[in-house]
């Protein structure tokens, strides 16, 4: 037991990690991408897309699954994959319900595809695994420039759409009324959604995507309702996990995506209770 | 103001004001269906029409085509002017009372917000004076008192006046509510009601009312549109509800009382007079 706690939490060397260049690159990219995934989280949780993205984020690793059977790049087949999926997931609308079976049996589809790709593989076992659960070695300069990149886009879109988007999210009905083109944007977003979880998955890895990019935003609404409030609150609990995990990470040289998923789970927790604490408060007062 | 009494209705010029809505020989089918034919309606600025009939009769689609969001199968229609969906009229829209989900984040003040600029895109501008019209419309259905609560965790009555507050913070001309009563107590139906009659009376808005109820609005209502089955009247609660032209328009019997200055419809199902389920 406490071996196992002292592999966890090392951080012998952690120091000496963290002036490599390589570490550098990863806490960057980390930073970057805690940004993409706290801007877009709150619009996530606000459309209810939780499922939707874990779909796009399963997607993604079968179309990298696909680019390393292919010996393509492995980004630029998580990005075919993830935008093709939100792409399919976007224009099924927003009715929740029968969006889910949808996303279900496609989800279930590619993930059978990428496991089956992943056994034709032949390559080193260490890249199919850092598809599923992440690894910071994998950011190069290439793949931080990529990242970059898409930060870029996604803050300029937000920019110039993020009112008509929150409107055709919160209240799509008398959005649509007033002429807000809710159909093309539910298309833009998704094409966002998947461009962020593909650049997330060879980072937390397929299976943890949720944990970045769902997680802060629903752990922010339940302490604020003020969308600036929330949207501030939601990228700072996505550099914790994103940031903070890629430390804890350097010393017992794990993959991130444990770490990430904690530190934002207990975010999550840790406003849950303060919700809980001020409505008692309200009611006693 | 009692139920009883109005507030006057500014009556414009009719030759020189533009119309708010003008609709002249307008058709409309959906699939087979012929929903009306021939219609021909124009509302005056401050004016307040009901538009009644049974489920079916195409009352909401009306409301779509004002929006632009549905195209007339022939015929001709304006909106103050203007062809519908271009962004040449101020339209306020009230939808029936929905519950907006529990944890939306989302404030009161927010939902009113978006009823401003939502629709607009690129960076937000004039923060202050957006605030303050916000606060405006806030304050005019009373609902300073919640402006920051999570709208999510509202009441129906409450959610329904931030909706009026939605339509009425763009300054609308023309006003289209969608069976806004809908699921809302006698109270509450009177508290919407009358913040949208009070609007049409202060800024001469024209209002368009769909509704499956006239009681809660009778004392408002300039003029009904009556549709059933493809078939419509257009004129005064005196003169459109009345048991002849209601048999007439029903093509069966229909009996009309005034019960203690409500109006109750026997005879049809769904006629516009007595209380429903929602559907």
């Amino acid at each position: 037991m406490l071996e196992i706690l002292h592999r966890l939490f090392s951080f012998a060397g952690t120091g000496e990690l963290l002036r490599q260049p390589f570490v550098h690159n990863a806490l960057l990219a980390a930073a970057v991408l805690g940004l993409l995934a706290g801007l877009l989280a709150p619009l996530i949780v606000t459309r209810g897309m939780t499922f939707a993205v874990h779909g796009t984020s399963e997607l993604a690793f079968t179309g990298a699954a696909a680019a390393l059977l292919l010996g393509a790049n492995l980004r630029f087949g998580a990005i075919a994959g993830a935008v093709l999926a939100s792409i399919l997931f976007g224009l099924l609308g927003l009715r929740r319900g029968e969006r889910d079976s949808v996303i279900g049996v496609v989800l279930a589809f590619g993930l059978g595809l990428g496991v089956l790709m992943l056994a034709l593989y032949h390559g080193r076992s260490a890249n199919k695994f850092s598809l599923l659960t992440g690894s910071i070695v994998s950011v190069d300069p290439t793949g931080l420039a990529l990242l970059t990149g898409c930060a870029v886009i996604v803050i300029a879109v937000l920019a110039v759409a993020y009112r008509p988007l929150l409107f055709a999210s919160a209240d799509p009905d008398v959005a649509a009324a007033r002429g807000v083109p809710v159909r093309i944007l539910s298309l833009v977003f998704a094409v966002l959604i998947g461009l962020s979880t593909a650049m997330a998955v060879p980072v937390v890895g397929a299976i943890l995507v949720l944990a970045v990019t769902v997680t802060p935003g629903a752990a922010a609404a339940r302490v604020s309702s003020n969308p600036v409030v929330v949207t501030a609150l939601s990228i700072l609990f996505a550099e914790v996990a994103l940031v903070g995990g890629v430390i804890l990470s350097l010393g017992p040289n794990l993959p991130i995506s444990g770490y990430a998923a904690t530190l934002v789970f207990l975010c999550y927790v840790g406003c849950r209770l303060v919700a809980r604490y001020r409505r008692a408060a309200v009611r006693t007062a | 103001m009692t139920a009883e009494t109005r507030a006057p209705t500014p009556r414009a010029d009719e030759d020189t004001g533009t119309p708010a809505v003008e609709l002249s020989g307008a058709r409309l089918e959906l699939g087979e269906r012929l929903l009306w034919d021939g219609l021909d309606l124009r509302v005056r600025p401050g004016e307040f029409v009901a538009v009644l009939g049974p489920n079916g009769s195409g009352k909401t689609t009306l409301v779509n085509v004002l929006l632009g969001r549905r195209e007339l199968t022939s015929g001709q229609v304006l909106v103050g002017g203007h062809a519908p969906g271009t962004r040449g009229t101020r339209i306020g829209y009230i939808p029936q009372q929905r519950a907006l989900e529990a944890d939306l984040p989302l404030r009161a003040r927010d939902l009113v917000g978006l009823g401003l600029d939502g629709h607009r895109f690129g960076l937000p501008t004039g923060r202050r004076e957006r605030r303050a019209r916000v606060d405006a419309a806030l304050a005019a259905v009373d609902a300073t008192r919640y402006a920051d609560q999570p709208v999510g965790r509202l009441s129906g009555g409450e959610q329904q006046r931030l909706r009026v507050a939605q339509a009425l913070v763009g300054d609308p001309e023309l006003l289209l509510c969608d069976e806004p009563l809908l699921s809302l107590d006698l109270a509450n139906q009177r508290v919407v009601s009358r913040l949208i009659d009070r609007r049409r009376a202060e800024a001469g808005t024209a209002v368009l009312f769909v509704t499956h109820e006239i009681n809660p609005i009778l004392p408002m209502v300039d003029r009904v549109l009556y549709l059933v089955d493809g078939r419509f009247r257009v004129g005064t609660p005196e003169q459109v509800m009345t048991s002849e032209t209601l048999s007439e328009l029903y093509r069966t019997e229909i009996d009309v009382l005034r019960v203690r200055g409500r109006l109750v419809v026997v005879g049809a199902d769904d006629a516009g007079c007595h209380p429903h389920e929602d559907h």
